[in-house]
């Protein structure tokens, strides 16, 4: 028992809360700092580009194909072919990713089968690209005979991204109460009924969050879209839907060639002129702000789906 | 009546399916040879209207050939000839090719400017400091010749993948791919010029068109010929013939089958018409006017096969590889 009116005892106290604050500050330092490598890092690269690439950024630029004048060249081709492959790579995971993991969480018994499966998602998180890049070859280009086109593009990243949005999904789901699990089960609805009314509507929100993020990844990646044959020179764009050879349909599109964003940037990049690098910069932050513009709609949507769940 | 509607139908949907049908020609192949290819294309898809599309990948020649024997190219971009390897892969697919030399590329040596020893470099000079034995001994820039100052010899060159590289250690050391181990390298040639133009006691060799690009940061070593000449690389001294046995013809490679398509060979005629111009427009060095005629002649008569046998080659003249008869 310490005597309160006793001073030695009180500057002991006030000592170990002096040392305790004192860690705490250091704590919080060390840690705006760690915060500081990664943002000024980025903010620095970021900047350079900007400066560089931002007054080369025009209409024409987003218009124009291609070419080996640095000043006449664009990315016409190259950021329709980002936003097609995205495009198939989102249709191709977000369901298959979603159903898996809500499978996982719901319906798949706790067995050792489900064990492994769990252990291999969370490998697979870690596999390089180049390895996707190298299977789609194999699978996609070859086997189902895709070539070397949008789709065989659009389902390799998929695939690439697809643990990520797993583990997303099953993430989203654990963050609901069991609560709601229980109620609606004690109501007799049966496991789909809770899904589908219950558990997808609150989850989404997690959901998406987790699928912009694999998106994020996935705009970037070279590797994997070299490997399965994307070009480096394209000076037209896929057939727009209905437009091209009888029987014209809806996805012609997909069996197009095509080249993304980070290639064209990276052949920039190689090239003597130096006008090219500037062209590179542009790219560049034509790219870095497509992954915040994605991932800006991710925190928007996110927030007003939020506000709509009231448990 | 009916089957008269029917019929004007399907009449109607063939004669707009050739209106739709647009022609594609596939390319792929050396990243050397890409920005040649490149500005043909460009002109060619303007010179048809967008009729035509053109599509250049960049596989490096040796992936490029496994897509061409494949079938799935119609014509390869290649800065060295054929290899034998290659060649049977594209006998065993049943394709077929013609081989045409479009322009030069002249491998530039290059020091930092304010290297002020460096007059000109013998290819016996070069060979003591590239060979595979110079590995780990001659690190010096007196070893090699002792007029030299004693300060570190560094060394900076593309990767082995390249056709750069083969070439280079074909012409100093007499064998393809042979070379020390302990240089600086990287496939992308402007690494090579910022190493170089950082360190004064550097030396490299890449492009003609890096370092005409760069000539502020860079100089250029000019090299003793066999006539005993020294000679600055220029896109004159590559076409006079002096700049050897650092010039060499690149290449493209047309499959026999695709020739048969009217838009392949228009594509073609074009590359040989226009590609000693468009190839001086992107620091690449022409061939000789009758060397493009010769080339365009072989082409017509459809001479499939290589000049070369499946062999890395030094210092042939394009006229004469054109003369031989191609073996497949």
């Amino acid at each position: 028992m310490v005597n309160a009116a006793d001073p030695n005892a009180i500057r002991a106290v006030r000592a170990i809360i002096a040392r305790a604050k004192r860690w705490d500050l250091f704590f919080a330092l060390l840690g705006i700092l760690s915060l500081m490598v990664g943002v000024l890092t980025f903010s620095v690269l970021f900047l350079d580009m900007a400066i560089q690439g931002v007054p080369r950024l025009d209409l024409e630029f987003f218009t124009s194909f291609p070419s080996r004048r640095a000043a006449n060249a664009g990315i016409l081709s190259a950021w329709v072919g980002t936003v097609l492959v995205m495009l198939v790579t989102a249709l191709a995971a977000v369901p298959l990713g979603v159903a898996a993991g809500v499978y996982l969480e719901e319906y798949a018994p706790k067995n050792w089968i489900t064990d492994i499966i769990e252990i291999n998602i969370s490998n697979l998180a870690g596999i390089p690209s180049i390895v996707y890049g190298l299977l789609a070859l194999g699978l996609f280009v070859y086997y189902f005979g895709f070539g070397q086109s949008i789709l065989s593009a659009g389902l390799t990243l998929a695939l690439l991204i697809l643990p990520v949005i797993i583990v997303a999904t099953r993430e989203a789901i654990r963050a609901i109460p069991q609560s709601i699990h229980e109620g609606s089960y004690a109501c007799g609805a049966t496991t789909w009924q809770t899904v589908r009314d219950h558990i997808l509507p609150y989850s989404s929100a997690g959901i998406l969050t987790g699928v912009i993020i694999g998106m994020a990844r996935a705009i970037g990646e070279t590797a994997p879209i070299i490997t399965i044959g994307a070009l480096t020179f394209i000076a037209f764009l896929p057939t727009a839907p209905f437009s091209g050879e009888p029987p014209a349909g809806l996805f012609d599109w997909i069996f197009a060639p095509f080249t993304v964003m980070p290639i064209q940037m990276f052949n920039w990049t190689s090239r003597p002129e130096a006008a090219f690098t500037v062209n590179a910069a542009a790219a560049g932050f034509v790219l870095v702000f497509m992954t915040l513009a994605m991932n800006g709609l991710a925190i928007y949507v996110r927030y007003r789906l939020r506000k709509n769940i009231k448990w | 009546m009916k089957s008269l509607k029917i019929a004007a139908v399907v009449a109607a949907a063939f004669a707009s399916a050739s209106v739709y049908a647009q022609a594609l020609i596939k390319i792929d192949g050396s990243s050397t040879v890409f920005p040649v290819t490149e500005a043909v294309a460009e002109d060619f898809q303007k010179a048809k209207k967008g009729n035509v599309r053109v599509t250049v990948g960049i596989s490096g020649t040796g992936g490029g050939f496994k897509k061409f024997c494949r079938g799935e190219t119609d014509i390869s971009d290649a800065s060295r000839p054929i290899l034998k390897k290659e060649m049977e892969d594209c006998a065993k697919a049943g394709i077929k090719y013609v081989e045409l030399p479009v322009a030069f590329d002249a491998l530039t040596v290059v020091v930092n400017p304010k290297n002020s020893f460096i007059k000109q470099l013998t290819v016996a000079e070069l060979k003591k400091m590239w060979e595979p034995g110079a590995q780990g001994k001659i690190t010096k820039w007196n070893q090699v010749n002792p007029a030299w100052p004693d300060a570190p010899l560094k060394l900076f060159g593309p990767g082995a993948d390249s056709g750069t590289f083969d070439y280079f250690t074909e012409a100093v050391n007499g064998k393809s791919k042979s070379s020390r181990g302990d240089f600086t390298a990287s496939e992308d040639d402007n690494v090579l010029v910022q190493g170089v133009s950082r360190d004064n006691n550097a030396l490299g060799f890449f492009g003609f068109a890096y370092y005409d690009e760069n000539k502020g940061k860079l100089k250029a070593v000019p090299i003793v010929n066999p006539k005993g000449k020294a000679v600055m690389p220029s896109i004159d001294a590559v076409m006079a013939g002096e700049y050897e046995p650092l010039a060499r013809p690149i290449f493209i490679y047309v499959s026999a089958k695709s020739m048969d398509r009217p838009e392949v060979r228009e594509f073609v005629e074009f590359y040989l018409k226009e590609g000693g111009k468009l190839a001086k427009e992107v620091k690449y060095v022409p061939l000789g006017a009758a060397d493009y005629k010769h080339a365009l002649d072989n082409f017509s008569k459809k001479k499939t096969g290589t000049a070369f046998g499946g062999e890395a080659e030094v210092g042939v003249k394009v006229a004469d590889l054109l003369k031989r008869n191609p073996k497949e």
